[in-house]
């Protein structure tokens, strides 16, 4: 790493650091902005790294919302009974019982994404373009329909957490510092990924993957990898998001495929497919936008939303990474090289 | 000589389509074998059945004196027997570089070997075998950005890379220059002589085939008809009539 890029890190770290105190009223969005370059930057691993476009991630989301809650309400009652109880009934939660089951349940959470992941992509990485993602978006909303119908998990009404045992401020400061560490940590973790040669093994089924197969490379075997990887970040993140939010429901929230499960295709798209910092710069344009129109296009919002997405698709293919790719190539080493010039 | 490549008897259609009929042929270790036919004779059909592309309907294939008919394309590929498309395949958003790299042997390849990086060598052996094709000013373009001609010869960089012991050559001079055909026979020999890679060739440039082939074999529409030294398949007149079409 050269000098200019370190201090460009040092200043980006020092920046997620003490942005909550810079801007304490906008916590909630700054973890918010934090969730959605995780969800954009696991999204590229599979969408713009390998060439498989899925519309089902958001299932790892809402899955790892239900694992989590599952496991820190399991720690300490019986799930059923604290579903059925509809607030007859007062659960109490202790300190060390809610941070056991917080840190629980977002491992827990990752590692069942993960195995799903591989179970799920056994099943669907046999299709191929838009059969792929309809085959994962289908996922995705069956499993929706199901929670929602499964009782022992709260059903429809969706199921509530124990809330955060302390002053509200710091559990605000707790959430987004969860937040920003998976997506510090995933940052640095795909970085180095895709620095291996395990990177370029994706790259190469994305580009061409029967000449993947006749290279003989492992191709059901990466595929499968990236999907178990990229699902336990998701996972956590659901799991966070789960004790953020303290009461979440199957369809609306946590299987919520026309909201989250779009937005992070929209932040790639809308970044740059296939690079490390597209989705980062995406999502933040897409976040801003979106707080923007929100706030001040009432009742507009969705279709300012929608203008967006036509725009990016239409006009922009390729993102700003992608974009800049083409105007600056030299900046991202595509060049000619004579060869007496080599190695000097 | 040793075979390395046996074909006994092997049917394949498609739908109603013959492609390959009871086709039975040898290819010798070492050598350089040429397979010759009409568009349509069924040469593709037969490189697919032997890579493992599709389900063969009846016959066998062994390689290295082992069945590999009911193997999948990627354990073929690891065993050392490998392709290249005559429609030609390679990665285009990576560069030539990365398409070299990532075209390393397979077969060596632990998993978790795939989370290290590329070593000095791996970059000299690239840089080497781009230069040895005559692409090493375009090493750092996406192969994508190639002219077709560039992209074969990409190909066939990166099929040496894998360290073959047999490789199927599906017409590597089509659509190549005819100025630089001469330079490429040259490497396609020398990249059996030097590297000790046997080669089994598809061409429909006969100039090319009769100065590179020790032994062809012909096909129409899709069974077997003649083989022999370039000498015999020259002067045969079954070949002759097959190719002008008379039957
Ligand atoms: N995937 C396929 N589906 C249906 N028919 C096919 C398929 N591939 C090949 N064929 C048919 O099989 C026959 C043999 O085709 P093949 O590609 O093997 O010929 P070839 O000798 O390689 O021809 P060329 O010299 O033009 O490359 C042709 O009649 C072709 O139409
Ligand atoms: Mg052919």
């Amino acid at each position: 790493m050269n000098k200019r890029n370190l201090i460009l890190y040092i200043a980006i770290l020092t920046a997620t650091v003490i942005a909550p105190f810079l801007f304490p009223d906008f916590r909630t969005q700054l973890a918010t902005l934090w969730l959605m370059i995780i969800v954009a930057l696991t999204w590229d691993m599979t969408g713009g790294q390998m060439g498989y476009n899925s519309l089902g991630n958001i299932f790892f989301y809402g899955t790892g919302m239900y694992v989590a809650a599952v496991i820190a309400i399991g720690l300490v009652y019986d799930v059923g009974a604290y579903t059925d109880a509809a607030g007859g009934q007062i659960f109490i939660f202790t300190e060390a019982q809610y941070f056991s089951g917080l840190f629980l349940g977002v491992i827990g959470a990752g590692l069942f994404c993960s195995v799903t992941a591989v179970v799920i992509g056994y099943l669907t990485f046999g299709l191929r373009g838009p059969y792929f993602a309809i085959g994962t978006l289908g996922v995705a909303i069956a499993a929706g329909e199901l929670v929602s119908n499964w009782d022992w998990v709260g059903g429809g009404q969706g199921i509530a957490l124990p809330v955060y045992p302390g002053d509200f401020d710091i559990g605000k400061l707790l959430f987004y510092y969860l937040f920003a560490g998976v997506g510090v940590v995933l940052f640095i973790f795909l970085k180095w990924l895709y620095s291996t040669r395990f990177g370029e093994a994706i790259n190469a089924i994305r580009d061409d993957e029967e000449k993947a197969e006749a290279m003989g490379l492992h191709t059901l075997r990466y595929k499968l990898t990236t999907w178990a990887m990229a699902a336990f970040f998701v996972g956590m993140v659901g799991a966070i998001s789960a004790f953020q939010l303290i009461h979440f429901e199957p369809l609306e929230t946590a299987y919520q495929t026309i909201n989250l499960g779009i937005f992070m295709v929209v932040c790639v798209l809308l970044g740059g497919k296939g690079t490390l910092w597209g989705p980062v710069v995406g999502a933040i344009l897409f976040h801003v936008f979106k707080e923007v129109t929100w706030n001040y296009l009432l009742g507009w919002q969705w279709v300012a939303l929608g203008a967006l997405i036509v725009v990016t698709v239409v006009y922009f293919q390729d993102g700003i990474m992608g974009w800049l790719m083409h105007r600056r190539p030299e900046w991202f080493g595509i060049r000619v090289e004579e060869k007496d010039t080599a190695g000097a | 000589m040793n075979a390395i490549i046996e074909v006994r008897d092997v049917s394949k259609s498609y739908g109603g389509v013959a492609a390959n009929t009871g086709i039975s042929l040898s290819v010798d270790e070492g050598g350089i074998t040429g397979l010759i036919g009409p568009n349509g004779s069924g040469k593709t059909t037969l490189f697919n059945s032997i890579v493992g592309y599709h389900p063969i309907d009846s016959g066998s294939i062994k390689f290295e004196s082992k069945e590999i008919s009911k193997l999948p394309v990627q354990a073929i590929a690891r065993r050392g027997l490998l392709r290249t498309f005559q429609q030609t395949r390679i990665y285009g958003k990576m560069n030539c570089v990365q398409n070299m790299l990532i075209s390393l042997p397979h077969r060596k390849m632990s998993f978790f070997d795939a989370f290290s990086r590329h070593g000095q060598q791996d970059y000299e052996r690239t840089d080497g075998l781009l230069d040895f094709v005559g692409l090493y000013e375009k090493r750092f373009l996406r192969a994508g950005s190639l002219s077709f001609g560039q992209q074969k010869l990409l190909e066939f960089a990166m099929a040496l890379m894998n360290e073959p012991t047999a490789l199927l050559l599906d017409e590597p001079t089509a659509g190549i220059n005819p100025t630089l055909i001469n330079g490429l026979i040259d490497r396609l020999k020398r990249a059996n002589t030097e590297f000790g890679i046997t080669l089994f060739v598809i061409e429909h440039n006969m100039r090319v085939i009769m100065n590179l082939a020790e032994k062809i074999y012909c096909l129409a529409h899709g069974q077997l008809l003649a083989e022999g030294t370039p000498e015999q398949i020259q002067n045969d007149q079954r070949v002759i009539d097959a190719y002008l079409g008379v039957h």
